[in-house]
């Protein structure tokens, strides 16, 4: 990184001038189109982030005027074993939500052929990502259900598994793969598309075959599609709310909470704002370091 | 071509491939077709205890039209429409003046707003929660549906400038150049040359952002409480909590819940996926 920030920009030599009546001129019209945007997004995302840091710090009822208390919403959930339940699967979440781009990259490999109707199979095999959450959850609370649900009547006696803590949390995120993979897939699909295919022609020729061939020549070209199929694999695992709020609650006993879960409940049922605040600020600083990676990418590619 | 085209394969293989298509579509699919053949189930066979095979009897019409006036099925399904659309014309179209101006204009502070923009949209929606809830409240907007379009409109617009923004910056700067050399106005730049340009990149995010606000879960708990102005993914998760036996009912909500965002991705396949994989092939 030769150059500073504000030169960052200059690509085209015309876009760096100096200060003219024109360029002022212009600096106006920049203003005037960036302002409606960037006043809605400072009120809605940047202010409530900053006011929520403010606001761990503090005991607040939603209600009655708020009392500073330090850390002391910190320290509490240091010691709430909820917290440590929600954290735990949070980690579970994301590394088995990992397993979305492999296995997403497998139906990309197994679809990526020229056969009639194909269009319409990738089309159809991609159709669980756009449901909504609450559609999957239902759909799923169904499925497991251990007096009508489907998997009774393929395993032959009913489970449990969202009403059992040692199962509730992989019912739901295999549930959660479900639309995940698609979306790995068509990621992986795109990739596919813009291989270079004469590079694989001569490494056929070289005699490079089957997964010599997909791990030497092919991942390297799909790197793109991979990192963005695992940015958002890991944001969508750390965000995950819809599901369990609609197939657990977070229950049984809160055996099935996430942070952002955790965080919600305290604030709607309990009225604890302050220590609501704590876990989102942690879990914003969890997010934070793939904040920062992300913004080190764009950095790099601007400069 | 990876792999090797199935053409070039073995015709056993070739076959095998091909019958292999539907049985693992129809495995994928399986939850889907379940809730499909549940919603025309009628409710004497689901007492009776099939709540799997193929129904005997089919109850469609009576089962959607049920679902659509004994339950306020409709009224929710309109405030998802009334909160979606508009949030998604007016983010996009912020988001595209934004964008032209951090692609198109060179001043101080502009990759600092980009950096905004993205930090922005890697943010975990909780630690907005409180605060926007409490903006809502004191806008007087909580339970309403302009509370939650504001929301979102605010939310989209960082995530479609980001995008649009990088869009932007891959037209020839040159048409813009020869357009002042013409003596238009910034405005007429923006509205006559960049506008035109974006339009399916527009399209694309359209449907994006479209199926992102129609499938918002969390943020209508958060911001709407009863009937009011919930929109239709909250209003499926209450039919479950009433009406819990009646799956085939569910099932219909669920259905009319899932029917926008679905039909929008059939419809607009193309723009959806460019959309979708906007960068996925480059760095």
């Amino acid at each position: 990184m030769s150059t500073t920030m504000s030169e960052a920009g200059a690509v085209n030599p015309v876009r760096r001038k100096a200060k003219t009546p024109l360029n002022r001129r212009r600096n106006r019209a920049a203003l005037l189109f960036l302002l409606p945007a960037a006043l809605i997004f400072v009120i809605y995302v940047v202010y409530p982030v900053l006011s929520s840091i403010v606001l761990s710090f503090y005991n607040w009822d939603g209600m009655t005027p708020r009392t500073f208390v330090g850390i002391a919403n910190y320290t509490e959930l240091l010691q709430a074993d909820t917290f440590y339940v929600a954290l735990k699967n949070n980690v579970l979440w994301l590394v088995l939500f990992l397993l979305a781009p492999p296995v997403g990259l497998v139906f990309a490999l197994y679809l990526n052929q020229d056969v009639r109707g194909i269009r319409l199979v990738k089309s159809l095999f991609f159709a669980p990502f756009v449901l909504p959450g609450v559609v999957v959850g239902l759909v799923f609370s169904w499925f497991y259900d251990p007096t009508f649900g489907l998997l009774k009547l393929i395993l032959g006696h009913g489970i449990p598994v969202l009403g059992d803590p040692h199962y509730v949390t992989y019912g739901i995120i295999f549930a959660a793969l479900w639309p995940q993979i698609p979306f790995c897939m068509i990621l992986y699909l795109t990739g596919l598309t813009g291989i270079n295919a004469e590079i694989i022609e001569a490494a056929r020729m070289e005699g490079a075959r089957g997964f010599k061939l997909l791990w030497h020549i092919i991942l390297p070209q799909l790197r793109p599609a991979t990192f963005m199929a695992f940015v958002l694999t890991v944001i969508g695992a750390l965000r995950s709310f819809d599901l369990i709020s609609v197939m657990s609650g977070g229950g049984p006993f809160d055996s099935s909470t996430v942070l952002a879960y955790y965080m919600y409940d305290q604030a709607i049922k309990y009225y604890r704002e302050g220590y609501s605040a704590a876990i989102a600020v942690v879990l914003f600083l969890i997010m934070l370091m793939f904040i920062v990676w992300q913004l080190r990418r764009l950095v790099r590619s601007e400069t | 071509m990876y792999p090797m085209p199935v053409s070039q394969w073995r015709p056993g293989n070739r076959l095998l491939y091909k019958i292999s298509l539907p049985f693992a579509l129809l495995l994928w699919l399986l939850p889907l077709l379940a809730v499909l053949i549940t919603s025309i189930r009628s409710s004497d066979e689901l007492s009776a205890g099939n709540y799997w095979g193929w129904p005997q009897h089919f109850a469609m019409i009576e089962n959607y039209r049920v679902a659509l006036t004994q339950t306020p099925m409709l009224h929710y399904f309109m405030n998802s429409v009334l909160i979606t659309l508009p949030s998604v014309a007016v983010s996009i179209f912020l988001a595209s003046m934004a964008g032209h101006a951090l692609a198109n204009y060179r001043f101080r502070g502009n990759l600092l707003v980009l950096a905004i923009f993205v930090a922005g949209n890697f943010v975990p929606v909780q630690i907005l929660m409180i605060p926007v809830r409490q903006l809502t409240l004191d806008l007087g907007l909580y339970n309403t549906v302009w509370g939650l379009m504001l929301f979102h409109i605010a939310f989209q617009t960082g995530f479609c400038t980001l995008f649009l923004r990088n869009f932007i910056r891959q037209l020839p700067y040159e048409l813009i150049e020869a357009a002042r050399v013409e003596g238009a106005s910034e405005w007429q730049i923006y509205a006559r040359i960049v506008l035109p340009l974006v339009r399916p990149a527009l399209a694309a995010l359209g449907i994006l952002v479209f199926t992102f606000i129609w499938n918002d879960y969390f943020w209508a708990l958060c911001l709407t409480q009863g009937d009011d102005a919930a929109p239709i993914t909250v209003g499926v998760a209450a039919l479950r909590g009433q009406w819990t036996t009646a799956w085939n009912l569910v099932s219909a909500g669920s259905v009319l819940a899932a029917l926008p965002s679905v039909l929008m991705f059939f419809a607009m396949q193309k723009h959806f996926v460019a959309g979708l994989t906007f960068g996925a092939t480059k760095g």
